[in-house]
């Protein structure tokens, strides 16, 4: 048998991959804006992406200007796309691609959904503890935040009795609170920064609810047990000094990766440093046709940014669907260090205005108001100072230099200015 | 299963240990007229130094011209590609290239061709730098010319002792896991006594294919002879999204201590770089190392610089089964009724079933009497676990067939909740996660739980009618 002809093919007008907080939004504002057919495919049986998972408050501010718990949220953007005439499908995973079509597999069959136009809002991960390289045994009782909160709060598991949290993010004190809803004290807390990443606030909170004692400098050197976690050897990184803490679990959290394989294998540009697609402030791609939207751009932004880039990311899907021309002339915006990553991060002759009027800056060390310049070939583009930033949270970087770039011009570079 | 239950716990032939080569003799015995026991220390087949190895099927081209392991090799390499077609064991016929970066190296190709030649193996070829670098164009500048060894291919490591021991099962023979042999006492007339954790069998013959405590259990039936010493292997494994950057088998040229850190593909289409190679202690610690880890990745650098830029999936550690001898030690005693292999090496995977036909003839030599069973072995194909072909989500046939292959738990690798039903339902069920990743993939991929890790081991604990905790090893 063939198996390109058993494969059932349709059609539609948008695909969004991923029905997080980006592509339910981007489903939501497309249906609004008279996009025609929008099919959502996810590959979780149930559709609102991490915040299904994340009990915790704090969802919708600035998206749907109300405060409510992650599965509430999560149910609600769902709502809110079916409620748009949006299609949404769950356990249908998009593997591939045949062309310009996505390929999918569910329960209901393998088939072909070849869209006009697709978003790729896929969200990003948390690195496991191989991509960090954390030397020692393999035990069970090593996981990210995201499993941990599927144990506790979808599964209603313990996950373990003491734990060491590696990290201190706002992730990371997220997954304090999971610990201690499914029973597990948090024996230590680790960061390599000198200081926590997250809002002083959390921090505070959770030193006195938790009494977790957070270990600035310190790195996880070693994971040691047999079957099951017994310890982690932690090095001060200023010192060398090593000891051991017992535990029987180890939560790696933050150090976030886009999911960006259909990406890749699109052969779409990735940002080399965000590591997700790179795009202008329309949310194109380097693929004529694909969009993408979310923390599929960039490690993470909280669930309603991600959310406004999904609402945003529509405009230009219209523009496309309309006809207007695939913008051909890509100027890559790149950041130097101690900058660590901008999103968007190319300049097109499309639209200059990004998601919420700004883009989003994060350094690898934290920068307290630092001064900041944009320059192209020499040429000093805009220069300015910024809200604090570090490697957990972002700043925003005003978009009006973005009209002034040359399109011939070479790269863009944002950089701390020299100081003599 | 077997119409031959545990409680008798009285057999022909007793086999200790079930990696590779224990369950390649299992199901060689299996044809014959013998109740035969395969006992495992470990929670599963292949479970061992069996589970962490370079996954190469390899030629014996670097073997010692007229040892024991380059015959065995060399035969084994053509019985099992032989059986990965008959039986579905992933493989793909990558070939190798040796690949020399300084004149040094290249002037040893003369020398390295010879020994092939020697070996019996005679299509080793040699590859100008452009050739190299036309079919390797990710590979690092610098390197001077390479030796084709169009033969040397990369092949799944979990599926063969699984498919031999699933033949053997099904052919009667008794596997009992989780039961290592404690010891192990000769009654004159009636053969053996076999203790473990859960009692006490009864062998006229022991075989000893033990892995790493092949000189334990050797010593246990009253041998001297041979000690093992683990030599421990660290390997990376990189992102799937890297898989285009290797082509084929990229070998070092060996030296006299080592035969050096390769990289290659995978067949469940990773890239994989290793192994380091030190002599340890403890035949438990599969620790990796900052050490061992911090040399692969400068050495990965030069090799195939691309491969920085891409994601590491997992790092893996085994012990290869070394001991003071070159050789692999194998024979078979008539007078104990006893028979070992062992000191196999890295080349274990390849020679399995060499091995197993040449312990047959020892042992029948040896007076272990075989007749051949009335029924041949049990046909079978084993779930396709590799990329080569498709795999169950992309087959539309089958998932019309049944949505439960289309109903995707496993992201990353694709697996399917069938495929995690067959595997808790199959001859020989996974008792663990890791014995579920190595039927099925599951959890192997690069977000090593993000997103299912939760999800699968529940499923299999519901599979499989037993406590998730328990699956989890969560202290009680």
């Amino acid at each position: 048998m063939n198996e390109a002809s058993a494969v059932a093919g349709e059609t539609a007008d948008v695909a969004v991959v991923g029905a997080g907080p980006a592509g339910l939004a981007a489903a939501v504002q497309l249906r609004r804006a008279g996009a025609g057919r929008v099919v959502v495919l996810d590959r979780e049986a149930e559709p609102g992406g991490i915040p299904r998972h994340a009990k915790h408050q704090g969802f919708g501010i600035r998206d749907l200007h109300r405060v409510m718990s992650g599965p509430r949220y999560a149910a609600r953007i769902a709502e809110a796309a079916i409620d748009a005439g949006a299609e949404l499908r769950t356990e249908a995973q998009v593997t591939g691609w045949a062309g310009g079509a996505l390929e999918v597999t569910a329960p209901r069959g393998r088939s072909r959904l070849d869209a006009r136009a697709v978003v790729l809002a896929t969200g990003c991960r948390e690195r496991p503890r191989p991509a960090r390289l954390v030397p020692g045994s393999r035990p069970q009782g090593v996981m990210t935040t995201s499993m941990l909160q599927q144990l506790v709060y979808l599964r209603g598991e313990s996950p373990g009795r003491r734990a060491v949290v590696v990290g201190a993010e706002h992730v990371s004190f997220s997954a304090l609170l999971t610990l201690s809803h499914g029973g597990a004290r948090a024996a230590a807390m680790t960061t390599e920064h000198p200081r926590h990443q997250t809002l002083a606030a959390f921090r505070a909170g959770a030193a006195m609810r938790f009494r977790t004692p957070l270990h600035t400098r310190t790195a996880v050197s070693a994971i040691r047990g047999r079957r099951r976690v017994e310890a982690v050897e932690l090095t001060d990184l200023d010192t060398g000094v090593r000891r051991e803490v017992e535990c029987d679990l180890v939560v790696f959290t933050a150090d976030w990766i886009p999911d960006h394989e259909l990406a890749v294998l699109a052969g779409i540009e990735l940002d080399p440093l965000t590591r997700g697609p790179a795009v202008d402030p329309g949310l194109r791609t380097s693929r004529a046709g694909v969009f993408a939207a979310g923390n599929v751009l960039h490690g993470a932004e909280t669930a309603d940014v991600a959310a406004l880039d999904g609402r945003h990311v529509a405009a230009a899907v219209v523009g496309h669907l309309e006809g207007g021309e695939w913008p051909a002339a890509r100027v890559p915006v790149h950041c130097e260090r101690p900058l660590g990553w901008i999103a968007p991060n190319a300049i097109t002759g499309g639209d200059h205005a990004p998601p919420r009027g700004r883009f989003l800056l994060r350094s690898t060390e934290r920068l307290a108001r630092p001064r900041v310049e944009v320059v192209q070939a020499g040429r000093r583009l805009w220069a300015g100072r910024l809200r604090g930033l570090g490697p957990g949270h972002s700043a925003r970087l005003p978009h009006d230099w973005a009209a002034g770039v040359d399109a011939g011009g070479g790269p863009v570079t944002i950089r701390l200015p020299f100081v003599r | 299963m077997s119409a031959r239950s545990h409680s008798e716990g009285s057999y022909d032939v007793a086999i200790v240990g079930a990696g590779d080569v224990g369950s390649a003799i299992a199901r060689e015995l299996a044809r014959f007229e013998l109740r035969v026991a395969l006992i495992e220390a470990g929670a599963d087949v292949g479970a061992g130094t069996s589970k962490a190895n370079t996954a190469i099927l390899h030629t014996g081209f670097d073997a010692k011209p007229g040892s024991l392991e380059a015959r065995l090799v060399a035969r084994g390499h053509d019985l099992l590609l032989a059986y990965a077609d008959e039986v579905g064991v992933p493989l793909e016929r990558t070939g190798a290239l040796l690949v020399a970066w300084d004149a040094e190296q290249h002037g040893r190709f003369a020398a390295i061709r010879e020994n092939a030649e020697r070996c019996g193996y005679g299509r080793v070829r040699e590859v100008g730098a452009g050739e190299l670098y036309e079919r390797e164009p990710r590979l690092g500048p610098g390197a001077v010319g390479a030796l084709e060894v169009p033969d040397e291919h990369i092949v799944c490591p979990f599926t063969p002792p699984l498919a031999f021991a699933t033949q053997a099962v099904l052919a009667g023979v008794d596997l009992r896991r989780s039961e290592p042999v404690v010891a192990l006492e000769r009654r004159d007339d009636r053969g053996w006594l076999v203790e473990t954790p859960r009692g006490t069998l009864t062998a006229r013959w022991i075989v000893n294919a033990a892995g790493l405590r092949s000189d334990e259990v050797h010593r246990m039936a009253g041998n001297e002879g041979f000690t093992v010493t683990p030599r421990r292997g660290e390997l990376i494994v990189f992102d799937k999204l890297s898989r285009p950057l290797v082509n084929h088998v990229l070998l070092p040229v060996p030296t006299e201590t080592t035969k050096g850190v390769l990289v290659a593909p995978t067949v469940f289409g990773n890239v994989m770089l290793g192994p380091t190679a030190a002599d340890v202690e403890s035949k438990d610690d599969t620790s990796s190392t900052a050490e061992g880890l911090a040399y692969l990745r400068r050495l990965g650098d030069r090799l195939v610089p691309d491969l920085a830029a891409h994601e590491i999936t997992a790092v893996y550690v085994g012990l290869r089964a070394a001991t003071e001898h070159s050789d692999y030690q194998i024979g078979a005693d008539g007078g104990d009724r006893y028979a070992w292999a062992g000191g196999i090496r890295s080349t274990g995977l390849t020679s399995s079933m060499a091995i197993a036909e040449h312990l047959r003839d020892e042992l029948d030599r040896a007076g272990l009497k075989l007749e051949e069973a009335d029924e041949s072995l049990p046909a079978i194909r084993m779930p396709n676990i590799g990329e080569a072909a498709p795999r169950p989500y992309a087959r539309p046939d089958l998932v019309a067939a049944d949505p439960e292959y289309g109903r995707v738990v496993c992201f990353c690798e694709r697996v399917t909740r069938g495929e995690i039903r067959d595997a808790a339902a199959s001859a020989i069920p996974p008792t663990d996660l890791d014995g579920l990743r190595r039927r099925t993939r599951a959890l192997m991929g690069r977000c090593q739980g993000f997103f299912c890790g939760a999800h699968v081991p529940a499923l299999l604990a519901e599979l499989s009618g037993r406590d998730v905790a328990e699956i989890m090893e969560r202290p009680g």
